[in-house]
């Protein structure tokens, strides 16, 4: 018995490792970065556009308009086809169809996002610079690339949210005369509410923090966008693409730049997991 | 004019169609591009050879074995750490603060960008701790980055191993270790290989992370402390500064590959697994 104990206490030990990680990775990012935003002024940081390392200017405003721009539009591609899919999956896919399109769905979650990235390069953006004008790199190609990449994210939550909603909740609709589709939008989207939400935010952090697809499709030019066509810089490009060649205050401020994308990300992660346990029923269990 | 409930439903029906269809036609469409334009060029010479000439010229040998060893050592490190976690948070103890604590900071984890690991692993492993850019720097980013899944599918295995295994093992006498090593985890294993075979594949296809942590060397690393360039960075680099088409298509034609082969992997395993348990 006492050996049993002794395990435990190992094993929670281990247990924690992965809130350990978390806390290395927040005290280390702002160990690195917050006195360049002392030195800097949290103002003039945040809401300056004027990213000039050589001479000291360091404000990232652009960056942040950049990243905002490409994930709304990212998250709205994302959640038009991720929830449709998961509707198609869990209300109208005979199950033989169901065991074809979800591990495609997953695969898409695997392909290497510099994959997406050439992709984008080597079609959307010559039809984007061609039929629409502009550049070609764009906020536009940036957000319909993420958009496919977080699909998959958007899809497996939402996913779960619909099967978790009772099926007494189906049969009850069907039994009063709704039809399948007026069950679906009616009973089924509501009772999936939280979890639809989550997955909106969880895949909103996943366009948000994705590096190396957008650097490839976005234009990287430090300005603020004036429409979608324009080419943009979003905060983990400037990170990714300046890193190999900063040293000094340059390298801090882009450490700074990670302690912002650093905190948006984890408001963002605080709210999807508050909203998905504010379930109101959490169904029944298995 | 207001549409019929049977109308709508056609075109609603019709419409979300229209979505699947379209999703699944771009990752068939991003496949096919990549296989029939890279697998041309994937010869043995490619994939057995060194790069020469920043790779303009011969194959990804050393590429290929940084691949693996930065990931195969990321797996070796995370996939101890992320069961353990799994056991201790299903069989080792109720649900409370503390397992809330750690669940949190798995989800957290989950949630972070990979160019925040990258930076990370720069500064904590390369730096503080003196590694250096190098496979051991990379191998541990990704083992942060691969800890949240490996506990998550874990932790679905094991919740779904029947309780009546547990009580007869209780009932025959065994302590709780013995009846998580020999029961609970012997018939999670499917479940748990699984979610450690994805995790493999999510790591291989890790750019941003590896590049600020293991560098871009394209000699043979010869042994863990040594620089290496994995695949996607290698196809990133012959793609972005346009060292050569051909190559970078035949460096993500091997990627593909691997790709498709581990998930393919993953679903045979899990589908016997769920036919064993039926």
């Amino acid at each position: 018995m006492k050996r049993d104990k002794l395990i435990g206490i190992l094993l929670m030990i281990v247990a924690f490792s992965a809130m350990l990680g978390l806390g290395l990775i927040a005290v280390f990012i702002f160990l690195e970065g917050l006195p360049i935003i002392g030195k800097v002024g949290v103002w003039d940081f945040v809401f300056s556009a004027q990213w000039y390392p050589a001479e000291g200017k360091f404000g990232i405003l652009s960056m942040i308009v950049g990243s905002l721009f490409v994930t709304a539009g990212a998250i709205l591609i994302g959640l038009v086809f991720g929830l449709g899919c998961a509707i198609v999956l869990t209300q109208f896919c005979p199950r033989k169809l169901v065991s074809v399109i979800k591990p495609s769905i997953e695969l898409l979650a695997g392909i290497p996002s510099v994959v997406y990235g050439f992709m984008g390069v080597l079609i959307l953006v010559p039809v984007i610079r061609d039929y629409l004008g502009g550049p070609g790199l764009s906020v536009l190609a940036s957000s319909i690339v993420l958009g496919i990449m977080v699909l998959p994210t958007v899809t497996s939550i939402s996913v779960d949210a619909l099967q978790a909603v009772p099926r007494s909740f189906y049969e009850g609709s069907i039994a009063i005369g709704a039809t399948r589709w007026q069950t679906t939008w009616m009973v089924m989207l509501k009772g999936a509410r939280s979890g639809i939400v989550a997955a909106f935010i969880l895949g909103m952090g996943r366009a948000v923090g994705e590096t190396m697809a957008v650097i490839m499709v976005a234009g990287n030019t430090i300005s603020m966008p004036g429409s979608i066509l324009d080419p943009v810089r979003t905060l983990t490009s400037n990170i990714a693409l300046e890193m190999s060649y900063s040293a000094g205050d340059h390298r801090k401020a882009l450490f700074a730049t990670g302690v912002v994308l650093f905190i948006i990300i984890m408001i963002l992660n605080t709210i999807a997991l508050w909203v998905s346990r504010k379930r109101v029923w959490k169904g029944p269990r298995r | 004019m207001r549409l019929s409930p049977a109308t709508s439903q056609k075109i609603a029906v019709t419409g979300l169609w229209t979505l699947a269809a379209v999703t699944m036609g771009v990752l068939l469409f991003i496949i096919a591009y990549v296989l029939a334009h890279g697998l041309p060029y994937v010869t043995w010479e490619f994939l057995s050879q060194s790069p020469h000439r920043m790779g303009k010229e011969g194959g990804v040998f050393p590429i290929i074995v940084g691949t693996l060893m930065v990931a195969g050592l990321g797996v070796l490190i995370a996939a101890p750490v992320g069961v353990i976690t799994a056991v201790y948070l299903t069989e080792y103890t109720r649900e409370g603060k503390l397992t809330a604590v750690i669940r949190f900071g798995a989800d957290c984890l989950a949630g972070i960008p990979s160019i925040i690991f990258g930076l990370f692993g720069f500064v904590f492993f390369a730096i503080t701790l003196g590694l250096g850019l190098s496979i051991i720097s990379g191998a541990l980013t990704l083992a942060l980055m691969m800890l949240p899944t490996i506990i998550r599918t874990t932790e679905e295995a094991v919740k779904a191993v029947p309780r009546a295994y547990r009580e007869a093992s209780f009932g025959l006498g065994s302590t709780r270790w013995q009846m998580v090593t020999k029961v609970v985890l012997r018939s999670a294993l499917p479940g748990i290989v699984t979610g450690i075979v994805l995790s493999i594949g999510r790591s291989i296809s890790e750019t941003a992370a590896v590049m600020l942590t293991a560098g871009s060397a394209l000699g043979l690393p010869q042994s863990i402390f040594d620089p290496a360039r994995t695949l996607a960075l290698h196809f990133y680099i012959m793609s972005r500064e346009g060292i050569s088409m051909s190559k970078a298509f035949a460096t993500a034609a091997v990627l593909i590959l691997a790709i498709l082969l581990i998930n393919l992997l993953a679903y045979w395993i899990m589908r016997r697994f769920v036919a064993k348990a039926r």
